[in-house]
């Protein structure tokens, strides 16, 4: 079985911080990640290749810096991984980059695609469902669970106040949940071959059979009209009351806004 | 592509066991503020197995036109036989505008159908406006973790597509007693590669108030502590006739459940009251609350970046201030 895992490497927003007097973000010293939802895809088909034997490849679209995600991959245990970069595909919406990487994935071997569901830099969760649709086979967001049955995958598919227990004939692509596990971390022995002995294989424009229509910015029927800070509501009151004064003061709040 | 030839203002009606979800109603009314700008009207597409019955439902909360595509593949939802079907109502109406719920089946459903339609798509939006010179449809959403907010538009395709974050839109005000103007659409639904098998349908939620409908939110999060510590919390919320909702934090913790989750990856949501306790304020926490009405922090560490948007915020320890105010509300309550 082959599994391809797509992954991206996106700022840690937990650690973004905005500038509290113009309100933007502040970058510097944001570290770099293997976004959440991706990782724990690429965990889930590390213990699909532990339980049922498979080739796990990895790959990203993004700026050359973007090795270090693939090297981190191959580290915890990916087999091989391809970085699509060029200038060209800069720009990109949700569908520019859905077809790019799933012109890309069309040069390699899958049987099982599995992406996270949403990066938490865009959050959109578009791209998953985007390159199955180009690829023209099934897919199932939101896996809780993926386990390999012969020539099926059966997922447990999340939603709002259930779950769907969903059969799906390979090829397919499944979008992962980041809580669906705890990703392991990389091995000393996996960090050397990473950067040692494996390689990051790289695919560009030219590797590709698409139309410069449908790729980068003039690929893009989105774009960003505006960007801004989120307004502030100005600060409220803030106390410091020993326990009893403390609930003394909320029931007063309470009753001046007519809640109580 | 000519863009004149799109008309209309088109709103995915999503129904789970033939019940339409809130969010439905909340797009109607947007639709039709959006099609008040556009000089045109709004249809609602309802797709199920048994589903005709429901268009009424959809006239009353302002729906001009219901499409109804009424057949036993679209009893459960699975991407494939849903996105036939709305690309075929796509294909045939031509719509200027086309939103869904930013739910499991709207975020599952909205990304494929763009992709086959071949125009863009805004995910997870929470304002949605038409600008007054070009009539594009101006799409707002929260980026980067909900750290800045952008605004999309989709200038050079149709239909212009969003999804829309549930709780955030206003319902229109009921009309009693109206009936859908109705156009049924049959279609055939073949099988092919593309079709899965539900094998289990699981429902995980048991009477229980959904936390986007409560007036008042007692929310905790890591600084609870512990799942014991909730019970603090509970039997406040019982007091003041309120939920128990939590940080995602908590739930990561396992000391509450996914569908209480307030924040960027659970639910948005904006009670007349909300007490934060525990909680630090991370930005994907503050963008599922801050629309509260009013809001209480309390929270030990003076710096926690919650009093920033909370009304009132205590700083002290909640094991000590909650149970006297518990006491003091039934009090109050009797």
């Amino acid at each position: 079985m082959k599994i391809v895992v797509c992954i991206k490497q996106v700022p840690d927003t937990n650690e973004v911080k905005l500038d509290p007097v113009t309100g933007t973000l502040i970058r510097d010293g944001v570290p770099s990640i293997i976004n959440p939802d991706d990782k724990a895809g690429l965990e889930a088909a590390l213990e699909l290749k532990e339980a049922n034997g498979a080739e796990v490849t990895v790959i990203t679209m993004g700026p050359p810096q973007a090795d270090a995600v693939l090297r981190e991959a191959m580290a915890m245990g990916a087999d091989n991984a391809y970085l699509v970069t060029d200038r060209a595909f800069g720009g990109a919406d949700t569908l520019a980059t859905s077809t790019t990487l799933a012109a890309a994935i069309k040069t390699l071997e899958y049987d099982l695609i599995i992406t996270g569901r949403q990066a938490i830099d865009g959050d959109t969760a578009q791209v998953g469902p985007q390159i199955a649709e180009h690829l023209d086979i099934p897919n199932i967001s939101y896996a809780e669970d993926i386990k390999v049955e012969g020539k099926d995958v059966i997922v447990k598919r999340q939603y709002e106040d259930r779950y769907h227990v969903v059969k799906v004939q390979m090829p397919c692509l499944i979008t992962a949940l980041g809580e669906m596990n705890k990703p392991r971390y990389m091995t000393p022995g996996g960090v050397f071959d990473a950067y040692r002995t494996k390689e990051v294989k790289v695919i560009t424009r030219a590797d590709l059979s698409v139309t410069d229509e449908v790729i980068g910015l003039k690929g893009s029927p989105t774009k960003v009209a505006q960007s801004f800070p989120k307004s502030v509501k100005p600060a409220g009151t803030k106390v410091i009351l020993d326990p009893k004064d403390s609930a003394e003061y909320i029931i007063e709040k309470l009753q001046e806004k007519f809640i109580i | 592509m000519n863009l004149q030839d799109y008309k209309g203002v088109f709103v995915f009606a999503q129904q789970v066991d033939c019940k339409i979800s809130g969010v439905s109603f909340e797009l109607i009314g947007k639709a039709k503020e959006l099609a008040a700008e556009l000089g045109t009207n709004v249809t609602a597409v309802i797709l199920g197995d048994g589903v005709t019955a429901l268009a009424d439902s959809l006239a009353v909360y302002g729906a001009d036109k219901v499409v109804v595509v009424d057949h036993p593949s679209l009893k459960e939802y699975t991407t494939e036989p849903y996105t036939h079907a709305m690309y075929s109502v796509i294909e045939s109406y031509k719509p200027e505008v086309v939103l869904y719920g930013a739910t499991a089946i709207g975020r599952d459903l909205a990304p494929r159908v763009s992709a086959r339609v071949k125009t863009g798509l805004t995910a997870d939006c929470t304002k949605l406006e038409v600008d007054a010179e070009t009539k594009n449809l101006r799409m707002t959403r929260p980026a980067f973790g909900g750290n800045i907010m952008a605004t999309i538009v989709c200038p050079d395709h149709r239909p212009q597509m969003a999804t829309v974050r549930p709780g955030v839109m206003q319902r229109a005000n009921k009309i009693a007693g109206a009936k859908a103007d109705l156009d049924v659409v049959e279609l055939t639904f073949e099988k092919n590669n593309k079709y899965v098998e539900v094998m289990e349908v699981v429902k995980t939620v048991v009477d229980k108030m959904d936390i986007m409908d409560a007036k008042i939110l007692v929310s905790g999060g890591r600084g609870v502590g512990n799942k014991e510590n909730f019970k603090l919390l509970e039997d406040f919320a019982k007091v003041i006739g309120g939920e128990v909702s939590s940080s995602r934090a908590s739930v990561d913790a396992g000391w509450t459940e996914k569908d209480q989750q307030v924040g960027q990856t659970g639910k948005t949501v904006r009670p007349n009251l909300y007490f934060a306790i525990g909680i630090s304020g991370a930005i994907q926490h503050l963008a599922g609350m801050e629309e509260s009405d009013v809001i209480i922090a309390i929270n030990k560490d003076e710096t926690a970046p919650i009093f920033d948007v909370a009304d009132y915020g205590l700083v002290g320890d909640f094991k000590a201030i909650l149970p006297i105010l518990t006491e003091q509300m039934k009090e109050i309550m009797a």
